[in-house]
C-alpha cells in the first residue's frame, strides 16, 4: 500500500486531532462499505458519563428512583475505584450520537470513534431487528415527549402515584414486547380505514341522532364458552393492559405505552449483544489495522491500541475468579474474524462445514451476516469448529433430578454441533425469560385475569413472581392468577394476587 | 458527515433529580439512620454526611425470571481437562464456582446497599423533622462566608486592582538602581569637565570629547524606562472568614429520674439547633454542659447525654453554677453568651422563686439569649410560672413547652428573625 504521511500521535487529544482521525476513519469505513447514520460525537466529562450510564444509556429520560439507585451505585463504585467507566456510549438515533469521554487518550478516542461511530452505527442502521423495531429518527423526540408527559403527570397526580405506576410498568417491561409478531408498517389502505373509523367515531360523538338508533339485540345463542378473551394468548402484558385494563385513567394508559415503547426500543439490543459488539469490535480492529498498513498510524499508537483491544476481547476461563460469563465482545469478534478467514483462507474443515461461504468475497458475507441475523441465528449459522476450539467451549448440564452435573459435549468432532446448538439457544430471549402469556379474562364474573406459564425443562419461576403479580394486579384492578403448566397441560404451581386461602403459592411452588 | 460537540460545559448533575427520587423513596429508612446518628454524634459534629445502609431486598426491582432448578445447560469457555461424559459433583448451593454466571438473581447476597448521604442531604433530613422554615434552613446549611480583604501586594492580578503608588515606588527604585553607574560616571566626568574648562588655555578638543561622552551617558540614562512591567504591583485580596467574634453556649439539662431517653433526644436536638445557629454567627464557640438534679455539675458531652442519675430537682443549682462560670471564665466583653436549658418542668417548689431571682438579677443582664424548653411536661409547675415572669421582663428570653421535635424551632424563632434581618 502506498505510504502516507503519519497522523500526529500524542497521548492527549485535541479537537483538531479528533477531527483528523475521524476523517481518516470515515474514509476507511467507507472503503469497507459501512453505511451509517450521520455521526454526532459529543465530548463529555466523567460525571456526565455516569449520568448517562445510570439512565439506561439514554441522553434523557423520565425521572425515576431506580435510575437514582443506579447512579448512586455507579458513583460509589467509581469513587472507590471498583470500576472504570464505560469507554463509550452510543445511541441508536439519527443522527447517531456517540459519547467520547474527556479522560480518554487519543488512542482510545480513535478506537471509540471506529467502534461506536462506524461499527455500532452501521449495525443500528442495517440490522433487520433494529430496522423493524426501532425508529432512529424519532427516539430522541419521543424520550423528550415521555419526560415532559411524565413530569406533567407528576404535577397533576402526585409523584407517588406516578412512581407506583412506573414501578409496576418496569416490573412488567420484560413482557412488554410482541415477541412472536413483527410490527408491520400500516399499508395505505389500512391507514385510510383507520382514519375513517376515527372520523365516524368522532362524528358519532357530536351527532346525537346516533343514540336514538335501536341497537340490534345480541344473539343469545352465542355461548359463554365462545367468548374467550383475549382470543389468542397475549404475551405483551403492557399492551394488553393499556388497551384492556378497565379502571385505568387515560394518563395511566399513556404512561404504560411510554414504558412499552421504550422497552420495545431496547428489545433488539437484548437480542444482538454478541453480534453488535462483535461487529463493532471487528471494525475498530480492521479499520485501525488498515490505517496502520497505509502508514497513517505510528507504532506507538498501534501498540497502545492493541493493548486496549486485547483487554476488550479477553475471555476468562470458567474457573477464573473473575469469570463473568461469555464475553460478547470476544465471541462476536471471534466469529466475525473467523468468517473473514474462512472466505480468504478456507481449510478443508471449513469447506465441509461452510461450503457456501467458500469463494465469496468476505465483505459481502460479513455484511450479509450483520444485516440478516440476530445472536441466536447468527451463532447457529456461523459458529465454526475453529472458534469453539479456540475458546475451548464445553457444555455442562445441570439437571436437578440427577445427582451430578454432566459434561455432555466438548470442542471435539462429536460435540461441535451440539455445542453450537446449545449456545445458540442460550441467546434466545425466550430461553432467558420465562414464557408467560395472558390466556383468559373472566368476562362474566369477577374479571379475573389468568396467566399461563409454560414450564420449560421444569425450570421454576423466581421469588419475584408474587411481587410482580402484585404490580400486575395494581394495574389490572381485579384478581390475577398465574399458573405454571407442564408440557402435559397439568398445573403444577399457582400464584394469586390477591392471595386466596385455598391457593397459597409458597407451598405449591416447592414441587421440584 | 461528522459533528463534534463539546458538551463538557453542559449540565453535570443530570442525575440529581433521580438521586433525590431515590432518597425520597427510602426516606423512612434514611430518616431512621439520620436520627440514630444524631443521637450518637457529638453536637459539634453535625456538619457531616452519613453512610446509609438500605437492605438490598428493599431496593430490588422484581421481574419475572427463573429460579435455580429444573434442567439447565451452560456453555463455558476454557475447558482444560474435561471430556464429554464426565460428571462433576454438584457444588453446594450458593457456591460461587462454575455456575456463577446464571445464579445471579437468587436473592443471596442480602448485604446492604450502602451509600453516602452528603452533608446537605443530611442536614435537610435533620431539619425536616424540626420543621424549620426554608429561609432558616438555607441559612444554616450554607458554609461560612468569607470576606474579601486586602492582604498585601502581589506580582500578578487584575488590571483593576493595580496599586499605582506601589508600582511607582517600585519604578523609582528600579530607575535609581539601574542609573546608579551612570550617575557615578557623570559625577566624575562633570568634575573632569569642570577641570578641563578651567584650564588655560582650554583644550577644546578634550572638552568636546568629554561633552560628547556626557551626552551619550545622559542619553543612555534616559533610556531606562520610566515604568516597566516588572514594577507593576497589584493589591492582593485574601479571603477571611466573616465571623469574627466568639460565643459560649451553655447547655443546661435536668437529669433527674423523670427525664427519660426520648426527652433527652429531643433536648439534644434543641441544643444542636442552637449550636447550628451559633456557628453561622460566631467564629469560635465553646460549649459548656451543665447537668443537674439537686446539685449541678459541669460535665463533658458524653456524660451530659448518657449517664443517668436520680434524685430531686433543684434548678437554681445549675443557674448558680452557670453564673459562676460566666463570671470566672467568660467575661462578657469578650464572649457572647447563650444559654439553652431543657427540663421536664419538675422543680422543688421553694426553689423556683430563687431561680427567678438569679435569672433576673444575675444571668439575664449578661446573656444574649436564653432559651428554655419544657419537654413533655405533665402539667406546668412553679418553675414555668416563675419563668413566665422573667419572660415578660426580658425580650431575649424565650420559653416553650414542647411535645415533639417540630415544636423546637419556635423557641428560636425570635433569634433567627433578629439575625436574619
Amino acid at each position: 500500500m502506498k505510504s502516507r504521511k503519519k497522523l500526529p500521535y500524542s497521548a492527549d487529544w485535541s479537537f483538531e486531532l479528533i477531527e483528523k482521525y475521524a476523517g481518516e476513519i470515515a474514509r476507511v469505513a467507507k472503503y469497507y462499505q459501512l453505511s451509517t447514520y450521520p455521526i454526532q460525537m459529543e465530548l463529555i466529562s466523567s460525571e456526565q458519563m455516569m449520568d448517562t450510564n445510570s439512565t439506561i444509556g439514554m441522553p434523557l429520560g423520565y425521572y425515576h428512583w431506580s435510575y437514582g439507585k443506579q447512579f448512586v451505585n455507579i458513583e460509589k463504585q467509581y469513587r472507590h475505584g471498583l470500576r472504570g467507566l464505560a469507554y463509550e456510549i452510543v445511541i441508536n438515533a439519527n443522527p447517531c450520537i456517540a459519547y467520547l469521554l474527556e479522560e480518554n487518550n487519543m488512542v482510545m478516542q480513535a478506537m471509540v470513534i471506529a467502534h461506536a461511530c462506524h461499527g455500532h452505527n452501521s449495525f443500528f442502521k442495517n440490522n433487520y431487528l433494529f430496522k423493524t423495531w426501532t425508529q432512529a429518527d424519532a427516539i430522541i423526540d419521543y424520550l423528550l415527549f415521555a419526560r415532559n408527559f411524565i413530569s406533567e403527570c407528576e404535577e397533576k397526580y402526585g409523584i407517588d402515584e406516578v412512581e407506583k405506576l412506573l414501578d409496576a410498568c418496569h416490573a412488567l417491561s420484560s413482557h412488554g414486547v410482541d415477541r412472536y409478531q413483527r410490527p408491520h408498517a400500516l399499508s395505505l389502505a389500512e391507514e385510510k380505514a383507520r382514519q375513517k373509523a376515527r372520523e365516524i367515531y368522532l362524528q358519532a360523538q357530536v351527532n346525537d341522532l346516533w343514540r336514538t338508533i335501536p341497537v340490534p339485540k345480541t344473539d343469545p345463542s352465542q355461548s359463554v364458552e365462545a367468548k374467550r378473551f383475549p382470543k389468542e394468548p397475549e404475551e405483551n402484558f403492557l399492551y394488553f393492559l393499556e388497551k384492556n385494563a378497565p379502571l385505568l385513567e387515560p394518563w395511566q394508559r399513556e404512561t404504560i405505552r411510554i414504558v412499552r415503547k421504550i422497552a420495545r426500543y431496547f428489545y433488539p439490543q437484548k437480542q444482538t449483544k454478541v453480534m453488535n459488539e462483535g461487529w463493532a469490535t471487528f471494525w475498530h480492529y480492521t479499520i485501525l489495522q488498515h490505517m496502520y498498513d497505509e502508514g497513517l498510524l505510528t507504532d506507538a499508537f498501534m501498540l497502545e491500541f492493541l493493548q486496549n483491544h486485547t483487554n476488550l476481547i479477553q475471555q476468562l476461563p470458567y474457573d477464573h475468579p473473575y469469570f463473568n460469563g461469555i464475553n460478547p465482545y470476544s465471541l462476536g469478534f471471534a466469529i466475525f474474524s473467523d468468517l473473514r478467514r474462512m472466505c480468504e483462507n478456507p481449510t478443508d474443515e471449513d469447506k465441509q462445514w461452510f461450503p457456501d461461504m467458500i469463494n465469496r468475497p468476505w465483505l459481502e458475507v460479513l455484511h450479509d451476516a450483520m444485516n440478516n441475523y440476530k445472536d441466536e441465528s447468527f451463532i447457529s449459522q456461523f459458529l465454526s469448529p475453529k472458534v469453539m476450539r479456540d475458546l475451548r467451549l464445553f457444555s455442562l448440564v445441570d439437571d436437578d433430578s440427577k445427582p451430578a452435573l454432566v459434561i455432555d459435549a466438548i470442542h471435539d468432532e462429536q460435540g461441535y454441533k451440539h455445542l453450537r446448538q446449545q449456545l445458540s439457544t442460550l441467546y434466545n430471549v425466550s430461553e432467558q425469560e420465562p414464557n408467560i402469556q395472558i390466556v383468559n379474562m373472566n368476562l362474566r364474573g369477577n374479571r379475573t385475569l389468568t396467566l399461563q406459564h409454560k414450564l420449560h425443562l421444569r425450570r421454576p419461576l423466581n421469588q419475584d413472581t408474587d411481587e410482580v403479580l402484585k404490580h400486575l394486579h395494581s394495574l389490572w384492578g381485579f384478581p390475577v392468577v398465574l399458573q405454571s403448566v407442564n408440557p402435559d397441560g397439568e398445573v403444577v404451581a399457582t400464584y394469586c394476587c390477591p392471595k386466596t386461602e385455598e391457593t397459597d403459592s409458597s407451598s405449591t411452588i416447592n414441587q421440584a | 458527515m461528522v459533528y463534534i460537540i463539546d458538551k463538557r460545559q453542559y449540565g453535570k448533575h443530570k442525575s440529581t433529580i433521580n438521586r433525590q427520587r431515590f432518597i425520597r423513596r427510602f426516606k423512612q429508612q434514611i430518616k431512621e439512620v439520620v436520627s440514630e446518628s444524631i443521637n450518637k454524634r457529638s453536637i459539634t459534629d453535625i456538619y457531616q454526611g452519613e453512610k446509609i445502609a438500605i437492605p438490598k431486598r428493599d431496593l430490588h426491582e422484581p421481574s419475572f425470571g427463573y429460579r435455580a432448578g429444573g434442567e439447565r445447560t451452560l456453555i463455558l469457555p476454557g475447558n482444560k481437562h474435561y471430556a464429554s461424559g464426565d460428571t462433576i459433583a454438584r457444588p453446594e448451593t450458593g457456591g460461587d464456582g462454575a455456575n456463577g454466571s446464571s445464579a445471579s438473581d437468587q436473592g443471596e447476597g442480602v448485604d446492604d446497599f450502602i451509600f453516602e448521604l452528603n452533608r446537605d442531604e443530611f442536614l435537610e433530613i435533620f431539619f425536616e423533622d424540626l420543621a424549620l422554615p426554608n429561609l432558616v434552613k438555607t441559612k444554616l446549611a450554607e458554609l461560612p462566608s468569607f470576606d474579601n480583604v486586602r492582604g498585601g501586594f502581589s506580582h500578578s492580578g487584575n488590571p483593576s486592582s493595580i496599586s499605582i503608588i506601589r508600582s511607582f515606588r517600585q519604578a523609582i527604585a528600579r530607575r535609581r538602581s539601574f542609573s546608579h553607574s551612570y550617575r557615578k560616571k557623570l559625577a566624575t566626568l562633570d568634575k573632569v569637565l569642570a577641570a578641563a574648562e578651567s584650564e588655560t588655555p582650554p583644550d577644546d578638543k578634550k572638552i568636546k570629547a568629554l561633552k560628547k561622552t556626557i551626552t551619550s551617558i545622559k542619553k543612555r540614562a534616559k533610556n531606562i524606562p520610566f515604568i516597566d512591567s516588572v514594577d507593576i504591583r497589584f493589591h492582593r485580596r485574601i479571603k477571611q472568614p466573616k465571623l469574627t467574634s466568639q460565643a459560649v453556649m451553655f447547655c443546661i439539662m435536668d437529669v433527674s429520674g423523670s427525664m427519660d431517653e426520648s426527652k433527652k433526644e429531643i433536648a439534644k436536638r434543641f441544643f444542636i439547633l442552637l449550636y447550628l445557629f451559633l456557628t453561622r454567627n460566631y467564629k469560635k464557640i465553646n460549649i459548656v454542659f451543665i447537668r443537674h438534679h439537686t446539685v449541678a455539675k459541669m460535665v463533658d458531652e458524653e456524660e451530659f447525654f448518657y449517664s443517668r442519675e436520680t434524685g430531686g430537682t433543684v434548678v437554681s443549682s445549675a443557674l448558680e453554677l452557670a453564673y459562676q462560670i460566666v463570671i470566672s471564665k467568660y467575661p462578657t466583653n469578650d464572649w457572647n453568651i447563650y444559654v439553652a436549658q431543657a427540663s421536664d418542668g419538675d422543680n422543688w417548689n421553694a426553689d423556683s422563686p430563687k431561680c427567678q431571682t438569679i435569672l433576673q438579677e444575675q444571668i439575664m443582664p449578661l446573656v444574649q439569649y436564653y432559651a428554655y424548653v419544657e419537654i413533655m411536661p405533665r402539667h406546668h409547675q412553679s418553675l414555668w410560672r416563675s419563668y413566665t415572669i422573667v419572660k415578660e421582663q426580658y425580650a431575649n428570653f424565650a420559653m416553650r413547652s414542647i411535645n415533639d421535635q417540630k415544636d423546637i424551632y419556635p423557641v428560636f424563632r425570635d433569634l433567627f428573625k433578629r439575625k436574619n434581618t
